[in-house]
């Protein structure tokens, strides 16, 4: 019945409701449309760097040893050394042990994936110049799998890497450098000075200027070859975790079980993280001064509407309508506001992004991208609902009191 | 017979510029089927007692029962309740809400009581429009009938619950001559055929004369 009350007066008001819906509706529209569009960017942005890092990384670290030898003499102990030009030690790039450290880590049940990786510093011959390059010698299966190694390919076919021996995936600033197409033969040598002929198969880009002109890919077994190395030579073991956010806890633990280097992704892509949240903040802060400026607005509407329909709850009141009823009439005017204009919202940003979706957005940087990138999450969904809600509740909140304290009297007597 | 409104020493003052004592210890009891009539000049505080017999208005000193039971102590909820149930109120403007229709109008303090299933409700309600005379107006908005009808709208409503008190604040002081007498026939008829309590402030002195019992009242005191 209240309800009832509540909806006649609306209706006699339409205009003025309405416009109180649709603020909440701009509101909620701009909410789901930027949030969405925005998470959709960061998401991209983000994935550009992280869907190629693997969670935890291990590798040797070449730097000089943190004991001196100096320092373990018994006699020398009291005394204080101080040594001058200290140099690693003559270690290898390789992770030693690497074949057991791998069938340990493969039976670790917070894996996912484990690739070993090689890195090859090596020559582009292009002529008599020889360009400074680096071959990555992947498992092409694994690297599609978990590290959308397909999503940046931009001509060939990746699993020729190993079908085809001796074949290489160009990047793609290496390649417009070389001139070479799919199906020709290149020349690298590596530090050694060994020269060695691989076939074009692919050409690979990530979108970052810094690694296309420099980084290709090979099969492990190429680049084993490539560097006159053993098979179980591997500079680099890339590690997939069931949860990313342990990334760092498992990371120091490899390190110590397994006398390596580790490095996870949140400490490997730290400024990432400060930039997706300071866009989340920018996309909070502008649809929260949205719904409060709507918010107001259905504060002043029901204020006047009170103002208005004074004879109206004093005549609800002396006909036995408790000040709890005629709270509850503008408290219900309030949340139809709110719930429709909060469904309105999510039906036209729902609209909007879809519409933005499908906005071109080609660039070169990004291979795997036609359109502008948009995050549906129906968790915004739910959150526009709510925020519409609570921020209805809010402004109906006071006028609806005011409304439930008026004295009858006071209205009767001034006629 | 049954006593249905006391009121003992009730003392009213108003505090706003000064203090000033606008009911003085008024005492008087209202019995079943009784049509009475409170007059007296303008300002004498006669609106006053009714707002305070009517619980609207709670800010007095001294003991209001109805029906037996004492109103002093009651809180907001459970005056609006009594209210609700035992009281038919009579204004001198219609107060009638304009957004609804004449039918929602009378049936809105019954549909609040949630005593009657919904058709029960619109049928009383259409009966006592019938009763009034008003029945082929009952679907139009309240803002398109004229002073008259409004007020028998209003009467109509005050009856819907059946209460235990009709009141009245000046129920014909916004009509014609004639229309108030039309209005003042319908109180009595509902007075003598239904044995219907009333109680009516007016300073209109045609009306006081012809009801059962009058109450005078002068500067904030009963004189006779």
């Amino acid at each position: 019945m209240l309800l009832d009350i509540a909806k006649t007066l609306m209706l006699a008001r339409l205009r003025h409701s309405v416009i109180a819906a649709v603020g909440v509706t701009f509101g909620i529209t701009m909410f789901i449309t930027l949030v969405s569009f925005m998470t959709g960017l960061n998401g991209m942005l983000d994935s550009l760097i992280l869907n190629r890092t693997p969670h935890v990384r291990i590798y040797n670290n070449i730097t000089a040893t943190e004991i001196q030898p100096i320092e373990q003499v018994d006699s020398l102990k009291s005394s204080y050394p101080f040594i001058s030009s200290v140099k690693p030690a003559n270690t290898r790039v390789e992770i030693y042990n690497s074949l057991a450290i791998i069938k340990a880590l493969k039976n670790d049940s917070r894996v996912i994936a484990v690739s070993p990786k090689i890195n090859a510093q090596v020559f582009y011959n292009l002529g008599a110049i020889d360009l400074n390059g680096i071959i990555n010698g992947i498992d092409i299966n694994i690297e599609n799998k978990h590290y959308r190694f397909n999503d940046y390919m931009i001509a060939g076919n990746s699993a020729d890497l190993e079908k085809v021996t001796n074949s290489i995936i160009l990047g793609k600033g290496v390649a417009d450098k070389m001139l070479v197409n799919l199906g020709e033969t290149i020349y690298v040598t590596n530090a050694k000075g060994d020269r060695t002929p691989l076939k074009v198969v692919g050409i690979f880009q990530l979108g970052l200027a810094t690694v296309d002109d420099i980084q290709s890919y090979s099969s492990i077994a190429t680049a084993q070859k490539l560097m006159g190395e053993p098979s179980s030579y591997f500079t680099d073991i890339q590690v997939k975790l069931a949860d990313v956010a342990m990334a760092p806890q498992i990371a120091k633990e490899f390190k110590k079980r397994f006398g390596v280097d580790t490095e996870d992704i949140q400490t490997a892509n730290a400024q990432f993280e400060s930039g997706t949240r300071v866009r989340n903040i920018i996309t909070y802060a502008v649809s929260v001064t949205l719904l409060i400026v709507a918010g107001f607005g259905i504060y002043n509407i029901l204020n006047m509407m009170i103002y208005e329909k004074m004879d109206a709850i004093a005549i609800l009141k002396a006909t036995g309508f408790s000040g709890g009823d005629v709270s509850k009439i503008f408290m219900n005017m309030s949340m139809v506001i709110g719930i429709l204009g909060g469904i309105g919202g999510l039906i036209f940003g729902t609209v909007f992004t879809i519409i933005i979706d499908h906005i071109p957005f080609k660039t070169a940087a990004l291979p795997a991208i036609d359109t502008y990138p948009i995050n549906y999450n129906p968790w915004y969904y739910v959150i526009g609902l709510v925020f519409s809600l609570a921020t209805t509740f809010v402004a109906g909140y006071f006028p609806a009191r005011k409304a439930s304290r008026i004295d009858p009297v006071l209205i009767i007597r001034g006629k | 017979m049954k006593t249905v409104l006391e009121a003992r020493a009730v003392t009213k003052y108003f505090h706003d510029p000064v203090k000033f004592t606008a009911l003085n210890n008024i005492s008087f009891t209202v019995s079943t089927g009784e049509f009475l009539a409170i007059t007296g000049k303008s300002g004498c505080g006669k609106s006053t007692l009714l707002y305070i017999l009517s619980t609207m208005d709670t800010d007095y000193e001294g003991e209001l029962f109805i029906d037996g039971q004492s109103m002093t102590q009651m809180n907001g909820h459970q005056l609006s309740h009594i209210r609700n149930e035992k009281i038919g109120f009579v204004f001198q403007f219609h107060y009638l809400l304009p957004e609804f229709t004449v039918l929602k109008n009378v049936m809105l303090p019954a549909v609040k009581l949630a005593k009657l299933e919904l058709p029960e409700i619109e049928a009383k309600a259409i009966g006592l429009l019938k009763r009034l005379g008003i029945e082929n107006q009952a679907s139009k908005a309240a803002h398109q009938l004229s002073g008259g009808q409004k007020q028998r709208v209003a009467i109509a409503r005050s009856l819907i619950n059946d209460p235990l008190i009709l009141m009245g604040d000046e129920p014909t002081g916004n009509l014609d001559s004639k229309n108030s007498a039309v209005v003042f026939d319908i109180f009595k008829e509902i007075a003598v055929e239904q044995k219907q309590t009333i109680l009516v402030v007016t300073h209109d002195e045609d009306f006081a004369r012809n009801t059962d019992r009058i109450i005078v009242m002068d500067d904030g005191k009963i004189i006779s």
